[in-house]
């Protein structure tokens, strides 16, 4: 009986041994024989829209290479894993996609990827997306696929029964402005209607995070985020309206997923990557919109890589996939079909990409808003070192002790705050 | 199989009671005696050999993992980057110090008495009822098996989406009767409740079908003999069914002990990051040494993960132990009361 459970801690402990043991075993790479037929991995999670059409088309180009693709459901799946099989030395794809936000645990262990700088490649990126990937060494060790610039997507129907306008040019003109003048706009609207103003503080902490440079972490890989007036001073402006701002909920929660199509609020920070959960989430609303505006300025939330791990037996051959993968003809369908928004120089004012348009946003030129978005994301992207996801996810946890639960006051939950990254040092 | 047969041929011709003679001699006595000694070796032998496989694989897959994990608690060890500093029982100190490794304690036991209790009582209940004369008997005892069949993790997802906090269905339906809606994911009784629910769900028919194998095996005379005296059903069922239960019982109490410490699946599940709620109010043990190890908020620190899986090993094997004692008395009562 309970054997599931109980097989779950052993394979938990099973794992761990497992990893250590295989430490011993990783494979070199072969000798290099071009016309060898191999086959390439590609693990990947959500989706990164690269289809099999598209896998298929370098089989075309080089027909002695198989490309499979596996997919994780979450990013937090595939960090696992990731983190798993980099330990024990073998067991991951040729090509293995990260997320920005954990990429740097990752590159404090950089001598297990494969250096990836060529000069084919140079400049195809943002650079600040390039530097995010380039570790103390000055290796290249990731190739960026998705950035996500964020807009602001809102409820046109909820907007227009509130009295505010509902055209995007002018929602735009409307939203134009500090977070203090986003908020400000909230509180016009909540008087008018039932709604809340925006869906999570979790989401609103992210966005104002992301505009800043050092923020939980010094650039020297101390944790700040106690001390940090920037953070302090976000939680505070946060909190001091989300009671009447805040529709309460957490973000990635079964509530926050319900919401999309419940109009329980009138607006949400948009990354590119976001789209495509709206329209999934909430196929049969209409008044969903997006407007090319994002308070104080730009900003940046998520996106990733491709990297290749040197465990792999193929590393040259993977290597020049991933090159592939990441060119802009590729990252352009990757768009078209996902709505990520391309991290490549080629590609932010291209015109096949401009003319994009998504019928479900009331046919809003989303090619040409987002790419207007990214144009505005600062150019000093955050740093974000080995221990940025642990000290988010805890400082995340506040808010929502506040403004979810409503099981501590703001100060109570600071104070826990500050004991949890305590344990994180 | 053969492998290891071969491997233990090859080695008792040295045990004791062999040695010292000159070689050429032992190859003679050999000789002649190896047919006899191979029938000998296989009287003595094979019964090991064939239950070995049981022990070889649990040497394999829990007694290994069990000893290096206790390897890795006593040193700085990170997911990728392996072993690191030896730092003794700093490990242990650290996961003690820490609030939520107790949170995680009191959150585990917490909901092992919501589910264990109501699960044991519920199943007796059932039990009795399907050991009735029923018409389609098999229908309903299949139909008590069918939660358990279902994976966990579909339990937990259609589980917490009807205990979503604002959109949920249960909390719709108390709104409807004028009630308050309940914190289902925010308050730590409520989130223990549902968790236990769902664990509920599924084992309440797995034991109900134990006891009522085990009430068909109680002797029909006795219900007879009680009814003639003027027993009512009740009084049957209180002091016929549940003393002859007692072993029966045990084993159900001991499983879904171990069963409900280790307890995984269903918090992980409830909601969508998995990491048990903004202040831990549904983190289990398991949960926190997964966490630790693997989880996003631990960062990869398998020493840490290592150092809480050995306390929960002690908390089970305390907690083991009392069941033991608890045992002992029960059998001794029952000893005494069937003489």
């Amino acid at each position: 009986m309970k054997i599931s459970r109980r097989t779950t801690a052993i394979a938990i402990a099973g794992a761990t041994a497992f990893a250590l043991v295989a430490t011993g075993c990783s494979s070199t790479p072969s000798g290099t024989d071009p016309n060898e037929k191999i086959t390439l991995t590609v693990a990947t999670f959500n989706d990164f829209g690269y289809s099999d059409e598209l896998l298929a088309e370098y089989t075309e180009l080089h027909p002695n290479i198989t490309v499979k693709q596996t997919k994780a459901k979450t990013s937090d799946d595939a960090r696992a894993n990731y983190f798993t099989k980099l330990g024990a030395g073998s067991g991951l794809a040729d090509v293995e996609a990260v997320e920005i936000d954990w990429f740097a645990e990752l590159l404090q262990y950089s001598d297990k990827l494969t250096d990836l700088s060529s000069p084919d490649v140079e400049g195809r990126w943002l650079e600040w997306k390039s530097n995010a990937a380039t570790d103390a060494d000055g290796r290249l060790i990731a190739y960026g696929t998705d950035i996500g610039p964020q807009a602001i997507c809102y409820r046109s129907d909820l907007f227009e029964a509130a009295g505010l306008p509902t055209d995007r040019a002018e929602v735009a003109t409307l939203l134009t402005g500090d977070w203090d003048h986003y908020f400000d706009i909230g509180q016009q609207f909540v008087a008018k209607s039932d709604a809340a103003w925006y869906d999570s503080v979790g989401s609103i902490m992210q966005g104002k995070l992301n505009q800043e440079v050092e923020t939980l972490e010094s650039t020297d890989g101390e944790i700040i985020a106690g001390d940090n007036p920037v953070v302090a001073a976000a939680y505070n402006d946060i909190l001091a309206q989300s009671p009447e701002l805040s529709a309460h909920l957490g973000q990635w929660s079964e509530d926050w997923y319900a919401a999309f199509s419940n109009g329980a609020y009138a607006t949400m920070l948009c990354p590119s990557w976001m789209l495509g959960i709206i329209e999934g989430e909430a196929p049969e609303v209409d008044g969903w919109d997006i407007a090319d505006v994002y308070p104080n300025g730009g900003g940046n939330w998520g996106g990733s890589y491709l990297t290749v791990p040197a465990q792999g037996a193929h590393a040259e051959a993977a290597k020049e996939f991933a090159a592939w993968l990441t060119a802009p003809e590729q990252q352009l369908k990757a768009f078209i079909k996902t709505g990520n928004f391309p991290s490549q120089v080629a590609l932010q004012d291209s015109e096949e990409l401009l003319a994009v348009t998504r019928p479900f946003f009331n046919d809003a030129p989303v090619g040409e808003i987002m790419a207007g978005r990214a144009a505005a994301v600062p150019a000093a992207a955050p740093f974000k070192g080995v221990k940025y996801f642990p000290v988010m996810k805890a400082l995340q946890d506040s808010l929502t002790r506040v403004d979810v639960d409503k099981t501590q006051s703001a100060k109570d939950s600071w104070a826990q705050f500050l004991k949890d990254i305590d344990a994180l040092k | 199989m053969t492998q290891s047969l071969e491997r233990d041929v090859d080695v008792t011709p040295t045990t004791p009671g062999t040695p010292g003679p000159d070689k050429t001699e032992e190859r003679a006595i050999r000789r002649i005696a190896f047919g006899h000694r191979l029938s000998h070796w296989d009287l003595k032998l094979s019964p090991y050999l064939y239950i070995s496989p049981f022990f070889i694989l649990f040497a394999i897959t829990g007694l290994f993992p069990l000893v290096y994990t206790g390897v890795v608690s006593l040193y700085d060890w990170h997911i990728i980057g392996g072993q690191g500093d030896f730092v003794g029982l700093g490990n242990f100190e650290w996961v003690l110090g820490q609030e939520k490794f107790w949170i995680a304690l009191r959150n585990t036991f917490s909901i092992f008495i919501f589910s264990a209790v109501p699960q044991v009582i519920l199943a007796l209940i059932i039990a009795a009822i399907l050991d009735q004369n029923l018409k389609a008997k098999t229908f309903w005892r299949m139909g008590v098996l069918v939660p358990y069949i279902v994976a966990p993790v579909a339990v937990a997802l259609i589980f917490s989406n009807m205990f979503g906090d604002q959109y949920g269905l249960i909390n719709n339906m108390l709104g409807r009767i004028g009630l308050d809606p309940v914190g289902w994911h925010s308050q730590v009784v409520p989130s223990h409740l549902a968790i236990a629910t769902m664990v509920n769900f599924r084992w309440t028919g797995y034991n109900a079908l134990i006891f009522l194998a085990a009430m068909q095996a109680i002797p029909r005379d006795y219900y007879e003999a009680a009814a003639i005296d003027g027993a009512s059903r009740i009084r049957q069922f209180f002091s016929i069914t549940i003393p002859s239960l007692r072993p029966t019982l045990i084993f159900v109490i001991i499983t879904s002990t171990i069963g409900g410490l280790q307890i995984f699946d269903e918090p992980r599940m409830y909601d969508s990051t998995g990491e048990g709620g903004a202040s831990a109010q549904w983190m289990t043990i398991t949960m926190y040494i997964y966490n630790q190890g693997f989880g996003a908020s631990g960062g990869g620190q398998f020493g840490h993960a290592a150092a809480a899986a050995w306390l929960l090993f002690l908390v089970i094997v305390i907690v083991g132990l009392i069941n033991l004692v608890a045992t002992r008395a029960i059998a001794s009562n029952e000893s005494r009361s069937t003489k």
